[in-house]
């Protein structure tokens, strides 16, 4: 065997396309929403039209008459099947299909099977269903008081150690309470020279996927089967095989690529009903809903959030009080874990010695609410940062000082108690004021358009701590292939992980097969989320790979290659094995350190890397309409050092666009807890004449130490400061200040007249 | 239903075909129930978004609205036909290399809006491209890259056509 000299060169920092590319240009991409089995049954759901209400009756006669239907199912049909089949990540409270009561308008409540979905479709209009209506809730804070209650009784999964204390609560619409205490708050208040309160809110939005939720089982009687745009596979395998009792290798769950998914795909969705319905129709069953049904399925949280601050003669913040009412619908989904994890960092990237935080989880009667794209940070900071600007401005103070005066640094304690680490906070607030020429005067226009710019900067704890598995398997002719469960949903993942892999082998990503998501073939991940995927799954694969280089090094120097050789891999296992046979397979476990916080909400080890991103924005607004032109957006991310540069660059204007449509105009209008824009003609995303003229998308130059090859995620990023850096640069053009999402052009006119003093009407 | 089944004759991707269809049939159900392609897709289903863009005697047309017997003597391109030998077509190309896409359920329309849109104008400045653009949707929010990638194939488009 001749020595030859690596070739390939790094991989980790490359640019290079996403490996799937192709297959998406030329429409050959798999979906699920697209998929269909020999045999397969279509669903189609009957929703509830109440908010909250008994059940009376539900009469399927007529829909059972039509042609073509295979069948019509309620709970009572599920639970001979799924005795118990309630479900959910943080409580088990969602029920397949409603049971007994409805908790809000589009809760699933009968399900008709027919190989043609227009019968099916059709069917589910001739089911009559009849509700004795009950008082609703629908604003978080009066869901807070307990007056009308959602559920009669919490029902906490086991998934979460720290839930279990809620376990048969009663009498509470409280799903979880938050609470940090840090320092003395009230002291801190009372020491101040200047207090500060004011209450921020935001609306309630969805995550929109163009790829609808879309899930198919097919049940057998040694195992089912279940093909899903799931964001969290393992967590869908461990849920249906808890809901059918069975060991989990008889669930297998196979995921292709995701049409989309910004939280809303994450833990389990469709999956449950798809897989009740196989077991009763002994045939796959496909459940893909409308673009009209995600506005039935999970959004984003709306919120309130209550902030006061301290000051003290110098500017330095000093006590700072958080409460955050969560709007988390009618299931808690992952409401709760939320709630608590952003309530780590709702006092924002400030070194505050005294912090107190309370953090609520509510349930009310409106569509369930989950993780999107920011896993509560983006609330967080609307309020925070456009706070700190309301602040900056009383005290006539320069907004990027008055930051930088207070900035959390490397080694200072953030509230939880956690020393700061590997967190570019002021680099990041320096490249937007340099972008901006924050030190330049600005020119702010005279007559009716008025121009203005303003920034924000937030911090996120990443959720912790969580586990991957990663496995590596270089086959006999030198070529690897890699094994892992995290989703590829457009944020490039799959590219990510063939660089990592490539970088260890020495061999271009390109060569390197990452394997579709299948839970009997790829191991445990706990899900695609909170952007913890490179860094967790990052670090598995990393060490997957590492594990079968060092093995082939082992076999190298067992076939007595001299030291240094670099024979290629297929000579190796010829020599080894006498033709081209055999395999090295490497594995990679990573989960993080971690301390659950004390009563106080404290620990020292909060999570394994913080997230660091903020915005800048310049715009013009119309002093006669009302209407907003953002016309410069810039986003600025510590990002560790980038994997591959140009997805991160896109993952950061991709997600600055998205809340640049919740920041702006998206908004689910509820009446009487009736969605009233349930349609993509009457609720707008950001198409392309709504992205800014110039947007600029950069990374400041940071390691993360810990992280796989110093890197660390990016896919909320840039979501975290768009809404305040707008609202902070209107209150600069037109001295309004919105404290409300989303800021169209009705709430700057009304601004702007409330500013004059004659406020316009409701009507 | 099927009482009123009419049989229709078009060109899909260059060949002649001859097909059964149920008069409340779309576009996409047809390709996707009969010829099994699913480049294009329904997704809001009220021709919003752009998702089931096919060509027909080279217009572009939602899918999910337009009913399939109206395809009845007419020529229809879906994306499937653009990289028939397996080399990319240049609109194809300029997409990866630009990176203008994510989750890629979107492209195969956006594709094929930039195919019609350079037959008609060779080389489209931002403010065309945006307009012709700006009925697809991109919830991953794509549009910075889609604009480079329109004016990348519209290069790479003359490249190959002249040289």
């Amino acid at each position: 065997m001749k020595a030859i000299k690596p070739q390939v060169g790094h991989q980790v920092g490359r640019s290079l396309p996403r490996l799937e590319a192709r297959e998406k240009v030329t429409g050959r991409a798999e979906y699920t929403h697209l998929m269909q089995l020999p045999g397969m049954l279509q669903a189609k759901v009957l929703r509830s039209t109440v908010a909250h209400g008994r059940i009376k009756s539900i009469d399927t006669t007529d829909a059972k008459k039509i042609p073509g239907v295979f069948g019509v199912y309620t709970s009572d049909d599920i639970q001979t099947v799924i005795p118990d089949p309630y479900y959910g990540p943080a409580f088990h409270d969602q029920p397949i299909l409603a049971i007994g009561k409805v908790h809000f308008v589009g809760e699933p409540v009968a399900a008709v099977l027919a190989a043609d979905p227009h019968i099916a479709e059709q069917a589910t209009q001739r089911i009559i269903a009849e509700y004795e209506e009950l008082p609703a809730i629908f604003d978080e804070v009066e869901a807070a008081e307990n007056k009308v209650l959602v559920h009669e009784e919490l029902k906490p999964a086991g998934t979460f150690a720290d839930l279990k204390h809620l376990k048969g609560r009663k009498g509470t619409n409280i799903a979880l309470d938050f609470r940090l205490r840090r320092g003395d708050v009230d002291k801190g208040f009372a020491s101040a020279a200047h207090v500060f309160e004011h209450t921020f809110r935001t609306q309630k939005v969805l995550h929109l996927a163009l790829e609808p939720y879309a899930s198919i089982a097919d049940y057998r009687e040694d195992g089912v089967t279940i093909y899903s745009g799931a964001q969290s596979p393992s967590f869908v395998r461990t849920e249906i095989a808890r809901l059918l009792s069975w060991p989990e290798n008889r669930v297998r769950v196979k995921v292709p690529y995701l049409g989309g998914g910004y939280g809303g795909k994450l833990y389990i969705k469709m999956e449950a009903l798809a897989v009740a319905l196989s077991m009763l129709a002994r045939r796959p069953v496909k459940v893909a809903l409308t673009m009209e049904e995600q506005f039935y399925t999970i959004t984003k949280h709306p919120s309130t959030f209550r902030i006061k601050s301290g000051i003290d003669k110098d500017g330095k913040i000093i006590a700072r009080k958080c409460e955050v009412w969560w709007n988390g619908g009618a299931y808690a989904d992952v409401g709760p874990r939320l709630t608590q994890k952003s309530g780590f960092t709702a006092s924002g990237p400030y070194d505050i010695d005294n912090v107190s935080i309370d953090s609520y989880a509510l349930y009310t009667n409106l569509t369930p609410a989950g993780a999107l794209r920011g896993f509560g940070i983006p609330q967080l900071v609307w309020a925070y940062e456009s706070h700190t600007d309301m602040i900056a401005r009383a005290l006539k103070r320069d907004p990027v000082d008055f930051r930088k005066q207070n900035l959390l640094h490397d080694g200072r304690p953030q509230a939880t108690g956690t020393i700061l680490k590997n967190a570019a906070i002021e680099k990041v607030l320096d490249r937007i004021a340099e972008r901006l020429n924050w030190k330049k005067p600005f020119d702010r226009g005279q007559g009716v358009v008025r121009r203005g710019r303003g920034l924000a900067v937030a911090l996120k704890a990443v959720i912790s701590p969580t586990t991957s598995v990663a496995v590596v398997n270089v086959a006999a002719d030198g070529s690897a292939t890699l094994y892992c469960g995290t989703v590829d949903m457009g944020q490039g993942s799959d590219t990510a992980m063939a660089q990592m892999v490539g970088e260890v082998l020495d061999m271009p990503a390109e060569s390197v097969r990452v394997v579709p998501r299948d839970t009997d073939v790829t191991p445990y991940d706990m899900g695609t989320l909170g952007s913890r995927s490179l860094f967790h799954m990052g670090h598995a694969v990393r060490l997957a790979a590492e594990e079968a280089r060092d093995k082939i090094a082992a076999l190298r120097r067992e076939l007595g290659e001299p030291e240094g050789s670099n024979a290629p891999l297929g000579d190796l296992f010829r020599k080894k094995y006498g033709m081209q046979a055999g395999n090295i397979v490497g594995t990679g476990i990573y989960k993080p350190d971690y301390i659950p916080p004390d009563s106080s909400g404290l620990t020292t080890n909060a999570t394994p890397f913080w997230m660091v991103a903020g915005s800048g924005v310049e715009l013009e607004v119309d002093t006669e309409t009302g209407h907003v032109r953002i016309t410069r957006l810039i986003n600025v991310a510590d990002v560790g050092k980038p994997i591959n540069p140009k997805i991160v660059e896109t993952q950061l204007s991709g997600a600055s666009l998205m809340q640049l449509g919740f920041s702006m105009f998206e908004k689910m209008h509820v009446d009487g807890g009736q969605i009233t824009n349930a349609s993509l003609a009457d609720y707008k995303i950001p198409a392309i004449h709504d992205v800014p003229p110039v947007m600029e998308n950069m990374t400041v130059d940071a390691v993360q130490d810990n992280g796989p090859f110093g890197a660390k995620g990016v896919g909320e990023l840039a979501t975290f400061g768009v809404s305040p850096a707008i609202a902070n640069a209107i209150d600069d053009a037109i001295g309004v200040r919105l404290t409300e999402l989303p800021m169209t052009a009705e709430s700057v006119l009304r601004g702007l007249y409330v500013k004059d003093n004659r406020p316009l009407g409701d009507d | 239903m099927s009482s009123s089944v009419r049989t229709i004759n078009f060109t899909l991707n260059g060949r002649s075909v001859s097909v059964n269809v149920q008069p409340h049939h779309n576009v996409v159900e047809m390709l996707q129930a009969q010829f099994a392609l699913f480049g294009a897709r329904e997704s809001c289903g009220q021709g919003l978004c752009g998702c089931c863009t096919v060509l027909v005697d080279g217009r572009p047309l939602s899918g999910c609205l337009y009913l399939a017997v109206f395809l009845d003597g007419t020529e229809v391109v879906t994306v499937e036909s653009l990289a028939p030998t397996g080399k990319l077509d240049p609109v194809q190309q300029a997409f990866i290399e630009c990176g203008a896409f994510q989750c890629g359920y979107c492209t195969p329309g956006f594709v094929l809006m930039t195919k019609a849109l350079l037959e008609q104008t060779s080389d489209p400045d931002d403010e065309q491209i945006r307009d012709h653009l700006s009925g697809n949707l991109c919830r991953c929010g794509a549009y910075p890259e889609i604009v480079n990638a329109v004016k990348l194939a519209a290069r790479k488009s003359k490249a190959g056509s002249t040289g």
